[in-house]
């Protein structure tokens, strides 16, 4: 056959089609092998709701407890705290708690239900890098300045919350800490993961 | 012997190969004690990937089962305190001698043309180190292992929209956990070694395909006698084996004195809260990265969250890395060394240098406001020298340079 028989558009053609094909091959083989590192059936199957017991809590302290592998703290806060919630309005980003995740329930200020507005039920991950903030309850520790109300500081980058989990302003963290839905299956049990009492 | 060689040269390049890369391979004769760090580079990798392959034998990649085998090894393995703390150790090491080691191009201009793709490897080595070290440090399962590489999984959740299925795809669990642990220990022992060994062998060939750069500056090609040798070249080996085989003395002693007496060097090689197994419900009261990823992480925390999203922080730290890659074409200046080059521009790394160990030394401190207000001006500075670059390599009065090089 001579060379000049070569038909070239059929040739790349040919080139175009075989490559186009074999593209789409390796994407089909890659969804099997990246959807393997999703999360497995197993750790979605296993997030049923944890109850919890606050009769021993006195104002001031916290008691955390692990939902869906996530600290949940449950903190009573003091009246001290609970009067502050009230005038920090224009320090925090989010005062009313617009853009954070909550029951409807708990979008007060005190970020919680009703028959108890001092016990706050919160997960304690801070929204700016996942970090868990501690509890700082005491007004102007010496390590965080005389403005200090009381309430959350991550350790990690130095986002600083109110007592209520909500965020003040120029920290890293853009949100308030997130609530879970929870409910009082008797006086001092909350059931964390779920608000239905039955 | 002869017989066996010419056998094998007549199936496999082995001879030509030789020559090419190590006894024909004209090097400039005036190497300074800053080129040591390129071959030690070479030595750490291979130090980490014996290391790696003996604690491979022993350690349990499982979250029940993580920390007690690290425990295990470390007191009931024979010798095992010696390989796992020349693994740690050799992971800051790494970090030391690469850092020396893209200061010195940058002291030389060694990235500039025709030396860019060098330096493009180079970095995409620097960028599968972090991966590769960011990984290791989630096997020991300590307690800050853990909650490091949930801060920094996190990062990809601040990603508009895709964030957070991203990071839970990464992490193949809501929280950091059993899988997490798993995958980082499949990609830490086989996928980022692999990629490394790949890009460390596409460096050094680009690398010998132009020539090396010297402290001059002057390209040594351009003067070669009668037989096409460069005059100012002499072959890397034995000359430059020789010369770092005393680099390696000095490395070793140096390495095995922090192995033997300093192994966590004072919480920056091995972190307090490490000796503590992992607890999802308890963030240590200061946590901070290992060392080597301070400087970028004082990037990170020192910008403040804009319209309701962290990502500002996470992309500025993004781009201080990413600015790196282009640094060939952001430095104009013709003359490659510093020492022909303006003081304003020899100012300008002595600034980046300093900028980057303040960074780096604030990224181990507790977040204080002061301490915040200091990052966030020496972030600027940082950005500010890759302008400043930019700026003086175009206007900059540089002195003559040499024909050949100096000495």
């Amino acid at each position: 056959m001579a060379s000049d028989d070569v038909d070239r558009n059929r040739r790349r053609f040919l080139t175009r089609a075989t490559t186009v094909v074999g593209g789409a091959g390796v994407v089909a083989v890659a969804v099997p092998f990246l959807a393997s590192m999703s999360t497995s059936a197993r750790a979605t199957a296993a997030g049923a709701p944890v109850e919890a017991d606050i009769s021993k809590l006195e104002p001031g302290q916290k008691v955390i407890y692990k939902w869906r592998g996530q600290p949940v703290i449950l903190a009573k806060r003091t009246e001290r705290l609970m009067e502050t919630l009230k005038n920090l309005a224009p320090r925090l980003v989010d005062p009313m708690s617009k853009a954070s995740e909550q029951p409807p329930y708990a979008q007060n200020i005190q970020r919680a239900r009703e028959e108890r507005p001092d016990v706050l039920v919160m997960i304690l991950i801070c929204t700016h890098l996942g970090c868990s903030p501690t509890w700082r309850p005491e007004k102007a520790p010496p390590d965080l300045g005389p403005d200090w109300p009381g309430g959350f500081f991550c350790p990690c980058h130095g986002s600083r919350y109110d007592s209520a989990g909500r965020v003040f302003q120029g920290q890293p963290a853009p949100k308030n800490m997130a609530i879970p839905p929870y409910v009082y299956v008797s006086d001092n049990r909350v059931k964390i993961g779920d608000d239905k009492r039955g | 012997m002869g017989k066996l060689l010419t056998w094998v040269d007549d199936r496999f390049p082995l001879t030509r190969m030789m020559r090419e890369h190590l006894t024909e391979y004209y090097a400039p004769k005036n190497f300074n004690f800053w080129y040591y760090f390129g071959s030690l580079a070479l030595l750490v990798l291979v130090l980490q990937i014996v290391t790696g392959i003996f604690l491979t034998m022993q350690y349990q990649p499982s979250a029940e089962d993580a920390f007690a085998s690290v425990q295990y090894i470390m007191r009931d393995v024979h010798w095992g305190w010696l390989i796992r703390y020349m693994h740690t150790t050799g992971a800051s090491m790494f970090f030391i001698v690469v850092y020396l080691h893209m200061f010195r191009g940058l002291l030389y201009g060694s990235y500039k043309k025709p030396r860019e793709l060098i330096w493009i490897f180079g970095m995409l080595i620097f960028l599968a180190l972090m991966a590769e070290a960011f990984m290791g440090y989630l096997l020991p399962w300590g307690n800050m292992s853990f909650w490091g590489a949930q801060v920094i999984i996190s990062l990809f959740s601040t990603i508009p929209w895709v964030g957070h299925g991203l990071a839970q795809w990464i992490r193949g669990d809501f929280v950091i956990s059993g899988a997490t642990l798993n995958r980082f220990f499949a990609l830490h022992v086989i996928a980022m070694p692999l990629i490394l060994l790949g890009l460390v062998v596409a460096h050094i060939l680009a690398l010998h395909e132009v020539g090396s750069n010297n402290p001059d500056g002057v390209e040594i090609k351009k003067k070669k006698n009668e037989r096409g040798i460069p005059v100012d070249g002499i072959p890397f080996h034995p000359y430059y084996t020789v010369k770092d085989l005393v680099g390696v003395v000095v490395f070793m002693i140096v390495f095995f004195l922090i192995v033997f007496y300093a192994p966590t060097m004072h919480d920056l090689f091995l972190e307090a809260p490490n000796f503590q197994p992992a607890d999802p419900l308890n963030t240590p009261a200061h946590i901070a990265p290992v060392w080597y990823f301070t400087p970028f992480y004082s990037i990170l925390r020192s910008i403040p969250s804009i319209g309701g999203t962290a990502f500002p922080g996470v992309i500025t730290m993004g781009l201080s890395i990413v600015l790196l890659f282009f640094l060939p074409w952001i430095d104009n200046g013709l003359v490659r060394s510093t020492r022909y080059r303006s003081g304003l521009h020899k100012a300008l790394l002595l600034v980046f240098a300093v900028v980057f160990i303040s960074l780096g030394y604030l990224g181990t401190q507790p977040p204080t406001p002061t301490l915040k207000t200091v990052a966030q001006t020496l972030t600027a500075c940082y950005f500010a020298f890759f302008v400043g670059l930019f700026l003086v390599s175009r206007f900059e009065k540089t002195k003559p340079v040499p024909e050949r090089v100096t000495h």
